[in-house]
């Protein structure tokens, strides 16, 4: 089995999107919360494939959209201190309030792309003299790589590496968008790989609490289908829960291991969204052991935070808007020139549209 | 004079210089253009239009698997001259390297593009060589020009292709792009992948004994092979429909992109072409490909259209359409 071929097989696909249209009776919004997701969604022409009357919404599941300005302009201002800043290749284009890692680059300052939280601890034993920040972005499914990142630097004693910590929590962020009740949406695609760490758990509050169908699915085209179908049928037979679709990789109680190095290093803590603002819980704070790790203790002037005033990303995320409601999508905002994040991450909806979408 | 590292005296134009033309290129590109090492080579005019190209390379890692700087810079002008019906003859070679650069890994590069220039049948006719500071260049930086004379009665153009037209791909994709890949640091694939950098000069000789009425020739580079499909679908103002699965990507090269979240048809390649050709001619043009060593993975993989002029529409895998665009923005290894 190589895992390809095999969930990308046309036979299966039509009678999935078969399967589909003879259960889904009535109009249906269902949100794909992952950015992976979305992109597979597109890549595949899955769209065309399903029923009229069923609509998918893309969620705040990009972390590099989600990433807020603050922290952005905090990680510029430290390279404007001769700071070396370590971080991933997707959010050297994104825009800052006033300027982006990528300007900053070009204007000398030391800001170099990693592909792992672990490639910074190499970049900070390799300038002994420097200080290093390595920018923490992501969902559950990175964490415990920063977590072990972190751990590594202390266990080695190395001293100049500090992280800047912008990671995010999945389930409080469905919480606030389903409290929030500015739209209707009728299940979940939930998101494959965080659920590989966090396992179906956290999500139980949906259907209890709110009565909504959601499948962990997977993100090949047939692992999309499929879990579309079990959505269906749920809503259909209403008997709402939390069902593994992807389950040659998610178990039930998720990866303990993973789960104990986050917890070893963090503990849950509000955190802001960018476009959307603040959702309790819904991030981490550094447990005071490791707490002379957290780079946002450093004492520099940051600007104050600014949005370009036309910038629909806070909406699209939160799936109030799509990106064609937006006066700047593709007039203003391209990928060459992204006035938001959600333009410049290769997973962000506006981007994904931009790419994909019929005109 | 210092056999181990080049300093900035060796690009100065004086004794150094000499001596490096002398001990490096010389022995390596002796014919009677470059001999007389006068300003200017001088060559013997002929019928026909002459194709003129240039491309600067400044690929890292250096070396990499399957190839080096030095191959990759012979390659590309020599297929970039190919690519419009010109039989490539004269290359010039410009070297830019950084004070400090190793002496064996330049004499390593310098054999490299004798070899390469060799099997591809073009001499290196005109040189250049400059030293720049520590940290002005990274390593060392490549330009090639090249000429060649464009065989009479072919006309190939992004502008030529017509509706009905084939489209054919001459083998796998994205294998350049990922070997480059998994030479720099933090990223060792269990499978190696080796570029595809080749010349297909000779290649493109037999497609067009064959097939003199070829529409066009392109080498999806940087960009990849969807960027190359919508440059000639917007150039000639026509629609294309491609079919995913007719597209050749070895399984190393796909399960690397899988990992990453890159798309293959986004990757560049430095060894492989597409061309449009005439219906009735794909069957007989795919035969000549798949017998010649650079087109033996070599596919029909869509057709031209006149629905959706400038659009290239992506017949996929599991039976769906969707818009294939060109590149934007850039592919880097996923987050999560």
């Amino acid at each position: 089995m190589k895992f390809i071929d095999e969930f990308r097989d046309r036979e299966i696909a039509r009678a999935l999107a078969l399967r589909i249209r003879e259960t889904s009776t009535r109009p249906v919004q269902l949100m794909e919360v992952c950015g992976t997701h979305t992109v597979s969604i597109f890549r595949h022409g899955i769209r065309g494939m399903l029923p009229e009357q069923m609509k998918l919404l893309s969620g705040p599941g990009c972390p590099v959209c989600v990433t807020p300005n603050h922290d952005i302009d905090l990680a510029i201002a430290l390279s404007r201190q001769g700071l070396i800043i370590a971080t991933f290749g997707d959010m050297m284009r994104v825009p800052g309030s006033t300027s982006s890692f990528q300007k900053e680059k070009a204007e000398g300052r030391d800001i170099r792309i990693v592909s792992s939280a672990l490639e910074a601890l190499k970049i900070a034993t390799e300038n002994p003299a420097k200080q290093v920040v390595f920018l923490a972005i992501g969902f559950e499914t990175t964490s415990p790589t920063v977590a072990v990142a972190i751990l590594k630097t202390r266990a080695e004693r190395i001293g100049n590496l500090f992280f800047l910590n912008s990671q995010k929590r999945v389930p409080p962020a469905i919480r606030a968008l389903l409290e929030s009740r500015q739209l209707k949406i009728d299940g979940f695609i939930l998101p494959g790989h965080v659920s590989v760490i966090i396992g179906e758990g956290p999500y139980q509050f949906i259907s209890q609490e709110f009565g909504l169908p959601a499948v962990i699915t997977g993100f090949e085209p047939l692992d999309i289908l499929q879990g579309i179908w079990m959505l269906a049928k749920q809503i259909e037979e209403n008997r709402p829960s939390i069902e593994i679709q992807y389950r040659r990789a998610v178990r039930p109680e998720g990866n303990p291991l993973a789960m104990s190095r986050i917890y070893e290093v963090f503990e849950n803590g509000g955190a802001l969204w960018r476009g959307i603002g603040g959702i309790p819980d819904s991030g981490y704070l550094f447990r005071k052991p490791f707490g002379e790790m957290d780079a946002g203790n450093f004492h520099v002037q940051v600007e104050p935070t600014a949005e370009h005033p036309g910038c629909l990303c806070g909406e699209v995320l939160q799936g109030i808007k799509t990106p064609l409601d937006c006066r700047l999508f593709q007039t203003v905002c391209h990928p060459e020139n992204p006035i938001g994040p959600c333009m410049v991450s290769l997973e962000g909806t506006c981007f994904t549209y931009y790419k994909f979408h019929q005109p | 004079m210092s056999k181990d590292k080049i300093l900035l005296a060796h690009g100065s134009g004086g004794k150094l210089t000499h001596d490096l033309i002398k001990e490096i290129f010389l022995p390596r590109f002796s014919n009677p253009f470059l001999k007389p090492l006068d300003d200017s080579a001088r060559i013997a005019n002929r019928p026909g239009q002459i194709a003129f190209t240039t491309d600067s390379h400044v690929v890292t890692p250096l070396f990499f698997p399957g190839g080096d700087i030095g191959k990759l810079a012979v390659c590309g002008t020599v297929n970039d001259l190919s690519m419009v019906g010109a039989a490539p003859s004269y290359l010039s070679l410009s070297l830019i390297v950084e004070e400090g650069f190793s002496f064996e890994l330049l004499e390593k590069i310098v054999s490299s593009i004798h070899e390469t220039a060799r099997q591809a049948s073009v001499q290196i006719v005109t040189g250049d060589t400059k030293v720049v500071e520590h940290g002005a260049a990274h390593q060392l930086f490549i330009n090639t020009s090249g000429i060649g004379w464009i065989r009479e009665g072919v006309n190939l153009s992004g502008l030529n292709a017509r509706p009905g037209d084939s489209i054919l791909l001459s083998g796998f994709i994205g294998d350049h792009e990922i070997a480059v890949l998994s030479g720099r640091e933090g990223f060792q694939f269990r499978e190696e992948v080796e570029s595809d950098c080749a010349p297909l000069n000779d290649l493109v000789g037999e497609m067009l004994d064959f097939c003199s009425s070829l529409r066009c020739l392109r080498d999806p580079t940087r960009g990849g092979l969807a960027t190359t499909l919508n440059e000639i679908a917007s150039a000639s103002q026509v629609g294309m429909v491609i079919e995913e699965e007719a597209i050749p990507v070895r399984e190393a090269v796909r399960g690397i992109c899988e990992l990453l979240g890159f798309d293959p048809l986004y990757l560049a390649n430095e060894g492989k072409l597409v061309a449009i050709c005439p219906p009735d001619r794909a069957e007989g043009l795919l035969e000549v490909m798949k017998k010649h060593p650079a087109g033996r993975a070599g596919e029909i993989i869509g057709k031209v259209t006149q629905e959706r002029p400038g659009r290239v529409m992506l017949h996929t895998s599991i039976g769906s359409h969707r818009i294939l665009d060109m590149l934007t923005g850039g592919q880097f290894p996923r987050i999560c």
